[in-house]
């Protein structure tokens, strides 16, 4: 397999010497950050590389989770013209890693000193065989809950620290006739909910040995249970149109005071913040109740392709442009999520950005800066959606907890 | 003289021209449907994951597949929407013909009313059913603002009933095309046989009965081998209408298929998958072929 790639990358540079060298300056960027925000983000690198005078050439396929812009990265890939640089998730930076097709960056990495400032856990999906092959751009993390402070106001009801308290809140919000829990019943909406209630159950060494080591004792044991039993609790506060709901509309459901708490990445922050609404005035942030100080994340990072040697040098100032201060911090501001380096300072920050940023330092340091299953950080891409299919068929009542664990277990053996 | 060398280059030429001009596609066909049905198989006995590998594993993909969850569900889904799909759709087209049969006036405009859903793709039928169906904001919540409050169509959120809307959608999108066959098909029966029969005192009922429905053979199993294999086959449908959902209920072999090559990082079994939808279609098209072919000139 290695050396098919090889063949087609020898090819593909080969092609490139032909093609003129008028593109050797320029970065081809693949990306799925298409809504306004995300795009406006962009441009800030856009800007920074333009200055050293290296050209953008923008790449963008649409789709949220990413999943056809993989499908258009395989075929450029198989063709032998690889993009000089792709936005990816967790375990398939280090699938195409495996596939010896991305490029090694371990010289920029030792001019800026990534190896200090980028907390561990995420240095396991950058780095390959102990060489850096993709820059982490930010960090977003699941197991927030995102909560409408003026209901909560109304309703006379605090936030919750506890699991029960939390049950008891939504309780409350439910008899007073409002929906408690805006949900999009997507699979991927279900698990990321299932990361923070399996956080909140056993603890991050739970989740550890549960997602992250596979144990089948973990998966098919009483805490498991006890998740699934979650799960279902939180389903009796869903709305009972919430199934195939897009996330954003779930999060314009609190914007919009129908609903009181949603439990989904920050990522929505984003969508608040687009609506006029202030952090910890408007809209409340806390971790999912039962986990204060762990941290589930994902981060989007830029896996490097292997270019010919002639785009190398704007490969490497794009690199660097990724992992300069400024462009984190103007990323990241817009985006929800949190700058992928711990030495940043957290000024711009609103209120629940700076918590996540202090958390995440912590966390990193405790070792609880755990990858999240529902977002492909803690199992490669077959095995999480064996989960998914678990927890979807328990969230839509067709498993009972019991049944769900030892499901989990059979898919999980299946998948791996 | 150089008339008999022109006219045989002229029939050599008229000879070859046609082989010529169809040798490209007879290629490309050969190479992008049987080559790749061919590699299909091949990859479908190989470990391949992200990207093709050449490593073969035996049955070990088959095996998997039939010990999947999702593969049972999507199975059974198929049996269900296929087999509802194809007689809904044949029993409403054959009514739709007969009616239009009656020499009833409007026939010109009634027509392309009951075909034109055809002319839209899947994708379009899945999106508006979606909405309709919503009950947020389809039927259920218009009829809700009409007065009627304790009405309930919830099916689409429900995962035992989410595959009937999914046969809903689809028995609207493809009736009127099978009613354009049977149209077809009634107006090619000879009518001095018709004439002899009511001379002999049948009755409408009858004369469908024993003599036109009877004669309609060929169209009934044109219609079932097209609705067979569309439904084997359908994907934007159920992507468009459920995204498969809720949960995995009214997942079917080819988002299964799709899921697994393309989002998973299972390749093997995807192509396995395939494969098995393959020789569903094969054992529905191969009788079909031969009884075609078999039968007299």
């Amino acid at each position: 397999m290695r050396s098919y790639i090889g063949r087609t990358l020898k090819m593909a540079s080969v092609l490139a010497l032909v093609a003129g060298s008028a593109q050797a300056k320029d970065v081809e960027v693949l990306h799925w950050w298409t809504s306004g925000g995300e795009a406006a983000a962009l441009n800030v690198l856009k800007d920074d590389l333009q200055k050293e005078g290296i050209g953008w050439k923008d790449m963008p396929v649409a789709g949220g989770g990413g999943q056809s812009a993989m499908t258009v990265l395989r075929a450029r890939v198989t063709s032998g013209d690889p993009p000089t640089a792709v936005q990816m998730l967790g375990f398939d930076i280090s699938d195409w890693a495996q596939q010896g097709a991305l490029a090694q960056l371990d010289k920029v990495a030792a001019d800026g000193n990534w190896d200090a400032v980028v907390p561990e856990a995420l240095q396991k999906f950058s780095k390959y065989d102990g060489h850096w092959v993709a820059v982490p751009v930010n960090v977003h993390s699941t197991n927030w809950v995102w909560s409408n402070k003026k209901m909560l106001a109304d309703l006379g009801i605090e936030e919750p620290k506890t699991w029960d308290e939390f049950i008891a809140a939504m309780q409350k919000v439910k008899d007073s006739g409002k929906i408690a829990l805006a949900a999009g019943g997507q699979p991927w909406q279900e698990a990321t909910m299932f990361d923070g209630v399996v956080l909140s159950v056993g603890g991050p060494d739970f989740y550890k040995k549960a997602f992250i080591d596979l144990d089948p004792d973990a998966l098919g044991g009483p805490q498991m249970v006890e998740s699934f039993k979650r799960m279902e609790q939180l389903h009796s506060f869903v709305d009972p149109n919430f199934s195939g709901r897009d996330w954003n509309l779930a999060t314009a459901m609190v914007i919009n005071g129908e609903a009181a708490f949603q439990m989904m990445g920050d990522w929505a922050k984003g969508e608040f913040l687009r609506a006029g609404k202030e952090a910890e005035v408007d809209f409340g942030c806390f971790r999912t109740p039962g986990t204060a100080d762990d941290v589930t994340f994902n981060a989007d990072q830029f896996a490097m392709f292997k270019v010919g040697e002639d785009a190398q040098a704007a490969q490497d100032a794009m690199a660097k442009a990724v992992m300069s201060p400024s462009f984190q911090i103007a990323f990241n501001t817009v985006k929800g999520s949190v700058p992928s380096r711990t030495d940043v300072s957290d000024e711009e920050f609103d209120a629940c950005g700076k918590k996540a940023m202090a958390q995440l330092k912590s966390a990193s340091q405790n070792g609880t800066l755990l990858g999240s299953m529902a977002h492909g950080h803690a199992d490669p891409a077959s095995v999480k959606n064996a989960i998914y299919d678990v927890v979807t068929a328990n969230f839509n009542g067709d498993y009972d907890a019991e049944t769900a664990a030892k499901e989990l277990v059979k898919a999980v053996s299946l998948a791996q | 003289m150089a008339r008999p060398v022109q006219s045989d280059l002229r029939t050599r030429l008229q000879e070859w021209i046609p082989k010529i001009v169809l040798a490209p596609s007879v290629a490309s066909m050969l190479i992008f449907v049987y080559g790749f049905i061919v590699f299909t198989g091949y990859l479908s006995f190989t470990n391949s994951r992200i990207l093709p590998t050449f490593d073969l594993v035996g049955w070990h993909n088959y095996w998997r597949l039939f010990q999947l969850p999702t593969w049972t569900i999507a199975v059974q889904n198929l049996a269900i929407f296929a087999s509802l799909y194809i007689a809904i759709c044949i029993a409403i087209g054959l009514s739709l013909a007969i009616f239009l049969d009656q020499k009833i006036r409007g026939e010109g405009l009634l027509r392309p009313i009951f075909l034109y859903p055809m002319a839209l793709s899947f994708i379009v039928t899945g999106t508006a059913w979606k909405w309709l169906l919503d009950p947020g904001i389809g039927i259920e919540h218009t009829l809700h603002l009409w007065g009627w409050e304790s009405f309930h169509f919830g099916w689409i959120k429900s995962s035992s009933m989410a595959i009937y809307t999914v046969v809903i959608a689809a028995v609207w999108q493809s009736s009127g095309f099978v009613m354009a066959m049977f149209l077809a098909g009634l107006r090619g029966i000879d009518n001095e046989i018709l004439k002899a029969a009511q001379m002999d005192g049948a009755s409408n009922w009858n004369l469908y009965r024993r003599i036109i429905i009877p004669q309609l053979r060929p169209a009934f199993l044109s219609a079932f081998v097209i609705l067979a294999h569309l439904a084997v086959k359908s994907y934007d449908l159920v992507i468009a209408l459920t995204g498969g959902g809720p949960g995995r209920a009214t997942e079917l072999p080819a988002t299964f298929m799709y899921s697994y090559t393309f989002t998973r990082n299972e390749m093997g079994v995807g192509a396995a998958s395939a494969v098995i939808m393959l020789m569903t279609i094969a054992a529905i098209m191969i009788p079909y072929l031969y009884a075609e072919l078999k039968e007299p000139k």
